[in-house]
Parts: C-alpha cells; sequence; structure tokens
C-alpha cells in the first residue's frame, strides 16, 4: 500500500500516505508490512513531508530528530497558518484598558494576551490597519510577537539598572525593557546592522523611551566597548526554524552551514555577553539567551558551551510555561541544568518557536580554557565535525584555527579507519539511542557506529 | 558628541520658545536629575547627564542616537526640530490646536489643518505662533505654524488653511530612514 513508485506529485496522494505510513509507524510491530524496516518508512515519509510541506531534506531530518513523529506533523502544520497579531502596550503612555476602548472605538475586536501577560493585547481582525492608526504613531502600543514578550520578562530589569540589549532591532524588546525600568537607569540598544538601528531609533522615539543608547557595534567587540552591565539580553540573530510561518523561505533555504554558522556566532556572543556583565552587581549579573530558532544546535549546545568555558549556571526564567530544554539530544548530552531552559513553539503555544535560557554570572574571573582537552572535545561535540564546514568563515581567529587544523587532521584518519575513533568521540556507552530517535539517524553515521561497537 | 555653542544653543533655544514659550526653563532645570543638550551628526540630543557618561565610551562612528532627538541643524545652520521632540512639546506647549476626527487622518498624511477640520484652538493665539497639534481624544500629533489668528479663524471659509503643517507623528511611518 505505501510503497508506490515515485509518480507525478498528487498532494492528494502524498497526503493519504503520510497517513497511513504515520499509523503504521505509531505501531510499528502489528501495521507493518513484513520486510520492510523502519529505516525504510522513514525515508518514504520524510520524501513525502518534504514534497508535501516543501521543506527541504535538510531541514526536515534535523526537525525529525527534534519532534516525536505526531507532534512534528502539529509542528509543520502550525507553520503554514499565521501566528495572531499581538500588540504590547506601552504603559510609559497609556494604560492596557485606555488602549484597548480606544481601539475597539476604531473597529478593532481584540483580547488580553493571557494570564501571563499584563499589558499584551491580542487582535483578531481589525477594519483599519493596525500599524497605522493614530494611537500606534503616537506610541501607545508596539506591534510585537507573544514569543518575544517572554526573554524581557525573563530579564526582568529593574529600575535603575544598566542593561545592554546586543542585537537590539527593530527595538520591540529593548523597548518594553525600558518601560519595565520606567526610564531610569541606562539600556545600550546595539545592533550590528546600520540599517535596521533606523527603525530601532523610530521605534524607541515613538514610544518615549528616554534612556537609550543606540549604538553600531559588532557584538562580539562588547565588554572592549563597554561592560559591567546588570543585565544583559542576547537575542541571539539564527537560523529562524521557529518563525518559518512569518518567513517560508527558510524552509529551503538553510542547510547545515548556516545552522552551524550561526551557532559558532551565537556562542561568541553569548560569551562576550557574559563578560560584559558585572557578577557582584547587586541586583543583577543576569544574561538571557533566546532565540527564534527550534534547533538545539542554536540552543542547548550554545548554552551548554558557555557554562563550560564561563563561570555561570542556569537559573530559572520566571515563566511558568513552556517546554523544559533538552539534557540529551541525539548523541550530546548536556548540562542537566539545561532543563530550567524553556523552548516554546508554534503548535503548543500558538507563538513563534523560541528558544530561553537565563544565565546568572557567579564570578568574574574568565576560567583558563584547558588545552589539551580543547581540541579533542570540539571534535567530539558536533555528529559530522563542523569544524570542517565552518573552516571558510572568514572571521576565524588565527590561534582557533589552528586548532580547527588539528582536529580535522585528528578526525580524517579516524573517519578512514575507525581505529583511532574511540579516543576522539565520547565514550560508547552514552550513544546508545533510544529507539525513538534511532529512526533519525543517517545510514553513513549507523556505520560508523557499527564500527566502533566491533572495536 | 559635543555641548552646543553659543550661536547653537541661541538657535535651538529661539526654535523651542516658539511653541513652549518660557518654559523652556522647565527643561533644563529638572527635579529628576541634570538634562543637557549635545549635539552629534548635525543632530541635537536631550540627554540626561547620567545617560551621557554611560555614552561617552562608545566609539564616535558607532553612536547612533541617545536620549531623545530633538532636531537638526541644516547645512545652512538653521535648527529644524523634528517630530521626535514631540514628547517634551506637547506638555509644555502653550498654544494648541485640537483637529477633529475627520480630519486626524489627513493631517497625519502631511497635510495642512484646514478650518473645517479645526475641533478647538487656543483662544489669543497670533498668527505665526508655533502650535502644538492634538486630536481630540488629547493625543498630540504633531506641531505646526497657525496661520491664522484665533479673530480669523471664526471668519474665513471652511477650506483655508489655519495651521501650517511642520511635523506629524504620521513621519514615523513614513520617513523612518530620514527621521533621525
Amino acid at each position: 500500500m505505501a510503497f508506490l513508485p515515485s509518480e507525478p506529485p498528487d498532494l492528494h496522494v502524498i497526503h493519504q500516505r503520510i497517513k497511513s505510513n504515520m499509523e503504521v509507524l505509531q505501531d510499528f510491530k502489528v501495521k507493518r508490512e513484513e520486510g520492510r524496516t523502519r529505516q525504510e518508512y522513514l525515508a518514504l515519509l520524510r520524501r513525502d513531508m518534504a514534497a508535501y510541506y516543501s521543506y527541504s531534506d535538510f531541514l526536515l531530518k534535523m526537525l525529525m530528530d527534534i519532534f516525536p513523529l505526531p507532534e512534528l506533523i502539529n509542528f509543520l502544520e502550525a507553520n503554514e497558518v499565521p501566528r495572531p497579531v499581538t500588540i504590547r502596550t506601552n504603559t510609559l503612555k497609556t494604560r492596557r484598558r485606555d488602549l484597548a476602548q480606544a481601539l475597539i472605538n476604531r473597529g478593532v475586536n481584540l483580547d488580553p494576551l493571557g494570564k501571563w501577560s499584563k499589558t499584551g493585547l491580542v487582535i483578531y481582525d481589525s477594519s483599519v490597519p493596525i500599524g497605522a492608526t493614530p494611537e500606534y504613531l503616537a506610541g501607545h502600543y508596539m506591534l510585537q510577537g507573544a514569543s518575544s514578550l517572554l526573554p524581557v520578562m525573563a530579564l526582568a530589569p529593574q529600575e535603575n539598572e544598566r542593561i545592554l540589549d546586543m542585537c537590539c532591532a527593530p527595538g520591540g524588546k529593548t523597548s518594553y525593557i525600558a518601560q519595565l525600568m520606567k526610564n531610569t537607569g541606562m539600556i545600550l540598544a546595539n545592533d550590528s546592522n546600520a540599517e535596521r538601528l533606523r527603525s530601532v531609533v523610530g521605534n524607541l522615539h515613538r514610544l518615549g523611551v528616554t534612556n537609550a543608547v543606540v549604538s553600531n557595534c559588532d557584538g562580539r567587540q562588547f565588554p572592549k566597548i563597554l561592560g559591567g552591565f546588570d543585565r544583559v539580553l542576547l537575542d541571539a540573530p539564527c537560523s529562524g526554524t521557529g518563525v518559518i510561518s512569518k518567513d517560508p523561505a527558510i524552509k529551503t533555504n538553510k542547510d547545515e552551514k548556516d545552522i552551524l554558522r550561526c551557532a559558532h556566532l551565537q556562542k561568541e556572543l553569548l560569551l562576550s555577553a557574559i563578560d560584559s556583565v558585572n557578577a557582584t552587581s547587586e541586583t543583577g549579573g543576569y544574561i538571557v539567551y533566546c532565540t527564534c530558532s527550534v534547533t538545539v544546535e542554536e540552543n542547548e549546545w550554545v548554552v551548554d558551551y558557555a557554562l563550560k568555558k564561563r563561570n555561570v549556571r542556569l537559573v530559572a526564567t520566571g515563566l511558568d510555561f513552556g517546554k523544559e530544554g533538552f539534557t540529551r539530544f541525539k548523541d550530546r548530552r548536556f548540562h542537566p541544568s539545561l532543563k530550567t531552559t524553556r523552548r516554546f513553539y508554534p503548535h503548543t503555544h500558538n507563538m513563534d518557536g523560541f528558544f530561553i535560557a537565563k544565565l546568572k554570572k557567579f564570578s568574574n574571573s574568565i576560567p583558563k580554557p584547558q588545552k589539551d582537552e580543547e581540541p579533542a572535545a570540539e571534535a567530539a561535540n558536533p555528529s559530522t565535525g563542523p569544524e570542517a564546514v565552518m573552516e571558510p568563515q572568514p572571521k576565524k581567529k588565527k590561534l582557533e584555527g589552528s586548532k580547527i587544523a588539528q582536529a580535522q587532521k585528528k578526525l580524517q584518519p579516524a573517519l578512514k579507519s575507525g581505529q583511532s575513533l574511540k579516543g576522539q568521540r565520547r565514550p560508547l556507552k552514552a550513544v546508545r539511542p533510544s529507539p525513538h530517535k534511532s529512526h533519525a539517524q543517517v545510514p553513513n553515521r549507523k556505520k560508523q557506529r557499527v564500527k566502533q561497537n566491533g572495536q | 558628541m559635543r555641548p552646543l555653542t553659543e550661536a547653537e544653543t541661541r538657535a535651538v533655544f529661539e526654535k523651542l520658545g516658539k511653541y513652549i514659550g518660557e518654559n523652556i526653563q522647565l527643561l533644563v532645570d529638572r527635579p529628576d536629575g541634570t538634562y543637557c543638550f549635545r549635539l552629534h551628526r548635525d543632530r541635537v540630543y536631550y540627554v540626561s547627564e547620567k545617560l551621557l557618561k554611560g555614552a561617552v565610551s562608545i566609539p564616535r562612528d558607532s553612536l547612533v542616537a541617545l536620549g531623545t532627538c530633538f532636531g537638526k541643524f541644516t547645512k545652512t545652520q538653521k535648527f529644524r526640530l523634528s517630530v521626535t521632540a514631540l514628547d517634551f512639546l506637547a506638555p509644555y506647549a502653550k498654544y494648541k490646536v485640537w483637529v477633529k476626527p475627520g480630519s486626524e487622518q489627513s493631517f497625519l498624511y502631511g497635510n495642512h489643518v484646514l478650518k473645517s477640520g479645526l475641533g478647538r484652538i487656543t483662544e489669543n493665539t497670533a498668527q505665526y505662533q508655533g502650535v502644538v497639534v492634538y486630536s481630540m481624544a488629547d493625543i498630540p500629533l504633531g506641531f505646526g505654524v497657525a496661520a491664522k489668528s484665533t479673530q480669523d479663524c471664526r471668519k474665513v471659509d471652511p477650506m483655508a488653511i489655519v495651521v501650517f503643517h511642520q511635523a506629524d507623528v504620521g513621519e514615523y511611518v513614513r520617513s523612518e530612514n530620514t527621521l533621525t
């Protein structure tokens, strides 16, 4: 039934086949066709889903690793429909009740966002453009996704603090911080893209934020320019796999290189964010790291890296919903405290896919990297050796570059012979995949494992 | 970033005085800390001393804005107020004009205020007096210059201009790129 040779793509047929294959895979022992392996089923399912939802094979493979099958379908479906339009009341200028009344008078149909937010409103439908009402222009509210309120709530800025927003465009989160601080203290709103800063300046002025300094620096230079902040918000640039409903181009234009390039930049940014915080601050010493991506490479992996490299620990985000972050993913094992990070998904929370981690810095000293451990750890971490992929990146420092070359040299013979693999990779006991995740393995990696097991 | 020179200060204060009169005093002497004017890339920023201290270590090339931008100096050294100063003009404005809901939109698109759209106007506004424009719900929408005195406004025909448009909050959407 399920294994027709590939025909001219008839979406209806494909959809049917996805459904029936899903059913089989849910109850594999009973419903499978004799002689067909799970791998075959999964490969077909992946091809079908890639065709039906028009994703690239790579991205779908990655999503399959993150979500169990029924959830994956929900996720893909949720990406096809837009998220509700939400706005945030600017409490510097008005109150939510007044704003809601003013908008209702203009023929806008709205509701409070949820119990967790005192300032958010959901717009169901509107007879006027919601981004051009006189109230909007007068700065009474900001158009902002529900998910982008969360990192600021996790950051919990206090009055009279010094706060750094490292990647601030277009200024939604920055103005929310200002609003929570009641325009006191100082916010340094930084972004590396001068074009996008124009909208930041416009938005901050429109919303009546007076405690912000806007700068156009590379975030990685940060503790050099200015440090000693009480809190830092790092909304890192990412592949955007959580906001596919906003930008469907992501379905096809991302590959592994892009993801790893993002992850690398994010690690650098997170380290400089941590270095810019003053651990001895009386009220603060916190860093909030967030991305609008769902991939583990850009989220847990980055935070785990920072935990190893700096004197920080994870603390509760203060958000009582959202899913816990992964502590184990495929062959990677993360620090158990990564449980306290939060993941938000379009299909479960009806907001953009998001990841939030809150870190507390407990010492200003930077632990020295242990020299010999370094390259081995780097090589062991990524499943397919991202250093090899990332090498052409221009901004690599020389020292790191040489390290990578070393790592590569070590890695390559390992892949050929399988002899020295044991030394390079993490202990194998940990790699035994749960049946759930095994389907995601790529065939050639499977081979490696067999070799290793034979050792 | 540097403090304004004597001439520049005079130009700025002269322009502000057209809208808020002697209330300028309130902008300079504030109970909640010292505020000052700074010039950066021909723009004039109104900024608290505290914020200023935090901003000095940012390289000049990468500093984009700080505090509130009040306006800019043109190439002929004239000072031009921008709509971003509205937050500080509106509370202190001496002469005000309210526009009817129907012509709010027209003003926000950058048009002058016509007699037909005029809701209220402060008594004894002189001709060419700087005024702040409000909606009937008392939301500040922009500012301009009275084309007619209050007395003359009563007599003119409905299509006559009563306030010349100078800046309106619609610019936040229309010309975000040239705003600051």
